[in-house]
Order: structure tokens, then sequence, then C-alpha cells
């Protein structure tokens, strides 16, 4: 069964098409990993799934029949969709514990609230943090407790834009083991990342994206060998 | 002015979060605000100082309503005059009912724009209860109409700030007309009676300046129960980052828009006790100028922690009511003088004083553009 499946998407920008005739279909239980030079359209896909870009043409289907295509934001999240953004986006004037609530979801019942406050803060390793400003935290803090955010709405879809970027190699370790901890077979993970080390500890498969279209599908150890990608991307 | 519009996403940090339950400044000035209602009520100072205690508490109710919307929902309104003066004309047109009702004194407005008899839309009016409906209600319809068309459409930002300002314009342009039949340039005033007693009377003063100080009270206790509620959090992380917000699940326009009309609403209601007391209303109180000082009044009195902004309102009305007497071409240069302090020096306004913190930006940063 499939958990997200972009079916032609064209996304374009004045002249320039940021998404040309994209489809993909990332399975349930699979962490798909999404690499491909500066330009390549990585961060447009999540923004197109995310509500936050309209495609021009095009379908982006959640587990295999619910159309996110004309959904707002909002609707996307609450369907069961998560982003963690590029920059650490976390509310500074709020307290991690009071970031986490509100990264529950406002259909999480008042009931189930705190048990899964305290699951999310043991997760990411926050607990003496909990009363803690947000603004206030170390950036790797911010990064994890972003992760936080997300995960506790329980999302059937995770997008992850560049989790590692700025993190040392102990974080960068860290951050891959969470995302194996976070494998669920009713969840899908989709990763944008640069760092090709960490895609390989990950991705279950990787899609290669280039000039807005998919170049390459498969496994990591493919895409090393795939001649067009190591012409456009990985280099010679 | 540039300065304190970019301020909603220059550190707030140690301002908000866990002091929301617990607000020393605010309890202190809920006690002072006690204590000068019933100060008036025993002490009997001069009527004109009654007079001036309940304007300037009329002005902290006006400046709480801003603070709602800027220090917490980030969205800087420069057209609140708007939503007072709705609150004031009709609380003038009610008074003018009552005592035509009551006195069959035609008011000059009448005899003025040629009227034998009030036209229809001031029918009920003589009732004090539906003018405060009316009021409250004109105040959030107008809000909400203004908040959809620009809250659905993402209008945010300087660009809200600049189309509030337009509508406070048009609207003064609109009363100036005498077609309008609210008064035009004259605007309303010889209000005679309020609740059947003469204007006046030391009581009714001393009323209207309680009753006024008693609704500040009312409103910060209300406005704090709000931001410290998770709605409450939901205004801060809206205004830090709506973006993020909506892809959490949670639509940022009927936030906005519910928090939007409930200060339009507070702003109405200072509106309505303000006039009374100040005695007279004309399309000055929609100036722009006004709409811009009250968002002068919450940076200097420090955004975002509701005490700041009566401390402001208090602060700054003061100061003019005393140097208008005093020397009134100098008001505006000191004014202006204020606003320059408080941006460079005090980016909290002036509970940066009263928190002893003061480093100026400039010692802080290595520059003020740091």
């Amino acid at each position: 069964m499939s958990a997200l499946v972009i079916d032609n998407l064209h996304v374009v920008f004045g002249a320039f098409r940021a998404l040309d005739a994209l489809s993909l279909a990332v399975d349930s239980g699979e962490v798909r990993a999404v690499i491909g030079p500066n330009g390549a359209g990585k961060t447009t896909l999540l923004d197109a799934i995310t509500g936050i870009t309209r495609p021009r043409s095009g379908r982006i289907l959640l587990g295999d029949t619910y159309d996110l295509t004309a959904c707002s934001e909002a609707e996307i999240a609450r369907a069961g969709v998560r982003r963690k953004f590029q920059k650490p986006s976390v509310f500074p004037a709020l307290t991690v514990r009071e970031n986490l609530a509100i990264g529950c979801g406002p259909e999480c019942p008042a009931r189930t609230r705190p048990a899964r406050l305290a699951s999310t803060l043991s997760e990411t390793g926050l607990e003496a943090r909990a009363d803690t400003l947000a603004g206030a935290l170390a950036h790797g803090e911010k990064q994890w407790l972003e992760i936080g955010m997300v995960l506790a709405s329980e999302p059937r879809l995770i997008l992850l834009d560049e989790p590692v970027a700025g993190l040392s190699d102990a974080e960068t370790a860290s951050t891959a083991d969470l995302i194996g901890a976070l494998r669920r077979p009713d969840r899908a993970i989709l990763v944008i990342e640069h760092d090709m080390a960490f895609v390989e500890a990950v991705a279950d498969r990787v899609t290669v994206l280039h000039e807005g279209r998919t170049l390459f599908e498969g496994s990591m150890t493919g895409a090393r060998a795939d001649a067009r990608v190591i012409e456009v991307f990985l280099g010679r | 002015m540039s300065g304190a519009l970019d301020r909603p996403h220059r550190a707030p940090l140690r301002r908000i979060g866990p002091t929301l339950g617990r607000d020393p400044l605010l309890t202190g000035l809920i006690a002072l605000i006690a204590a000068t209602a019933l100060g008036l009520l025993a002490l009997q100072p001069a009527p004109y100082l009654i007079n001036m205690v309940g304007q300037l508490a009329a002005f902290a109710i006006l400046a709480v309503s801003l603070d709602l919307v800027w220090g917490y929902l980030g969205i800087l309104s420069l057209g609140h005059g708007l939503f007072f003066a709705i609150g004031g004309y009709v609380c003038a047109m009610h008074l003018l009912a009552h005592g035509y009702a009551l006195t069959g004194v035609a008011p000059d407005l009448m005899q003025f724009m040629g009227w034998k008899s009030l036209p229809a839309y001031w029918t009920g009016l003589t009732s004090a209860p539906y003018a405060l409906a009316l009021a409250l209600a004109l105040a959030a319809g107008v809000a909400f109409l203004f908040g959809l068309a620009s809250f659905r459409s993402r209008v945010n930002g300087v660009y809200f700030s600049i189309i509030s300002q337009a509508l406070v314009y048009v609207a003064m342009l609109l009363m100036f007309r005498n077609d309008t039949g609210l008064g035009g340039n004259n605007g309303m005033t010889g209000f005679a009676l309020l609740f059947g007693w003469p204007m006046g009377a030391p009581g009714v003063v001393t009323g209207l300046a309680v009753t006024t100080l008693g609704v500040l009270a009312g409103v910060l206790v209300g406005a704090r129960a709000l931001v410290a509620s998770p709605v409450g959090r939901r205004m801060l992380a809206c205004r830090d980052d709506e973006a993020r917000l909506r892809t959490l699940g949670y639509g940022t326009t009927r936030l906005k828009l519910g928090i939007w009309c409930l200060s339009a609403m507070i702003a109405a209601l200072a509106g309505v006790l303000y006039v009374p007391q100040v005695g007279i209303i004309n399309p000055r109180i929609l100036s722009p100028d006004l709409s811009i000082e009250i968002a002068v009044w919450v940076a200097i009195g420090g955004m975002g922690r509701l005490g700041g902004a009566v401390i402001g309102a208090v602060a700054v009305n003061a100061l003019k009511f005393w140097l208008s007497a005093a020397m009134p071409e100098a008001w505006p240069f000191i004014l202006s003088g204020l606003v320059l302090v408080v941006v460079l020096g005090l980016p909290n306004g002036l509970l940066d004083l009263a928190a002893l913190r003061w480093t100026p930006t400039w010692l802080r940063r290595g520059g003020p553009l740091a």
C-alpha cells in the first residue's frame, strides 16, 4: 500500500518549471530519501505536499485515496502529514512543553495529551529542558524539539527537510538512530538531505531529482552506480 | 516608527512564557487601579482631576486592545481609532437621543440638519443597553469584514498596517461629510444627561471615572486569562511563525479573526467610556495621527505585557495633558523624542527601566543596526 502518491505533478514559478511531470510513490513503512543538486526541486516538492505551494496540475494523494491537492496547510496537517523544516522552526516565546503541546495538533484529545507529551519529551531527550523557552535552546536542541513537535501528533507521513544540516557527527548519528526508531508499518518517512552517508544509513530507497524530474529511483548503491546520477550530481 | 514596526520579532524571549500565569506587574497595576478608584471615591479631588483620570483609563483600555493584537498576535493595526470612534459615536448618539427624550430640547445636530425628529436609524438609541450592544456589534462587524478580507488573502505585516490606516482615514473623510447625518465636522456635543442625571454633576463625573477604572481592571484580568490560556500560546506561536503553526494543523485565519474582533470590541468599549467624559466627538477622533499614537503608547510602555500598554497610555497621555497646556508647540517634538529613545534604547519600552535591565542596544550589540 502506498502512503504517498505524487501523480504527474507540475509546479511552475513564472517561466521556471520547479517540478516537471513528477511522479513518485512512497510505501507505508518506507524511509525514502530525495536527493539531488541545488535547484532540483526537493524543497518545492515538500512545499507542494504540505500545501504551501500550489501545483499547476497533477495530484497528491495520501494513502492511495485521500486527495491533498486542494487542501489548506492546516487540513493537510490534520490528515496526518507533518514536516520538519530546514531551518529549525520552533516557537521561541513558548516553553519546550508548550511547543510540544501545540505539536500534538488541534484534534488531540485533552485526555491523551499529557501522556503523549511525556513520551515525546523522553523520546527526544528534552525532559530536563521541558520548561525552558524554546528560543533559549542550543541549535541541536531546537532540531530535536522540532522533531518532537512533528512526532507529537503521531503522523502517517513525516517529511524531513535536511534534518542533519549543521549538526555535529555525533548528533547526526543520533538523528539517524532516531529516524530508525520512528519507522512503523503504518508510517512513511520522506527525507531530503545532502549528507550522503546519512542517506545511506537511513533510507530504504532514494529518489534522485534533477531539474524537477525523477532521474533515478532505487537503492543508494544503485544510485552511486548510475551513469546519469554521477553525471549531474555525484560527480565523477 | 519603522523600528517599532519590526519589534514583534525582536527578542520577545524573556517577557512571555513562564510569567504568563503569574505576572506581578499586572497584579500590581490592578491593585493600583483599585486604589485609584477608592481614592477618587474617598478623597473627592477636583472634578477636572477625576475627569482626567477617567480619560486616561479609557486610553489605557484602548492601548490594551491594541496590545492584544500587536503584542500577542503580531498584527499591528494603525487604524484602531476606527473602533474607538465607533464606540464613541454610538455613545454620543445615545446621549443625544436620551437627553432629547427626557428634556424635549432638540440637540444642535437636529437644528443644524433641519430635522423635525431624529431619523429612523436612531430608533432605540434612547436605551443605554441597546446602544452599548450596538456599539460592540458594529465594531465587531466592521472588524470581521475587514479582518476576513485581509486574513483570508493573507495580508500581513506592514501591508495590513497600511490598509488599516487607510481604513481609518476613509472613515474620517466619510464622517466629515454633513450628509452622513452624524454631525459632520462639528461632530456631536452638548450632552445633557447620563442615565437621567445632569452630565456635569460631581457624582456623574466620579461615577464615570470609577466605572472606566473598573472596566480597565476587568479588561486586564480577562486579557490576562486569555493570553495565559492555550489560545494565548497559539497567539504567540502565530505571531512568531504563522506558516509553521498552519503546518501543525491550526487554521490561523479563525484565530486571528477572533482575537481581532475581540480587540475591536474592547476598543469600542473604550470609546463608549471616553466620549461622555470628554463631552464631544468629531471626526478628528478618526485622524490617522491618533491611531498611530495608540501604537506609540504601546511601544513606549512595552508591548506584549498588557501592563506595558497601560503604563504607556497613561504616561504619554498624562504628559500630553500637562504639556499641551504648558507648551503645546513642543508636544510633537517630545513625543517623537520619546519614540526615538524607546526604539533605540528600550526595546521593551519603559518596562526595561522598571526591571533595571537598561543597557542601550548600541552598547550591547555593537551598534543600533547590528
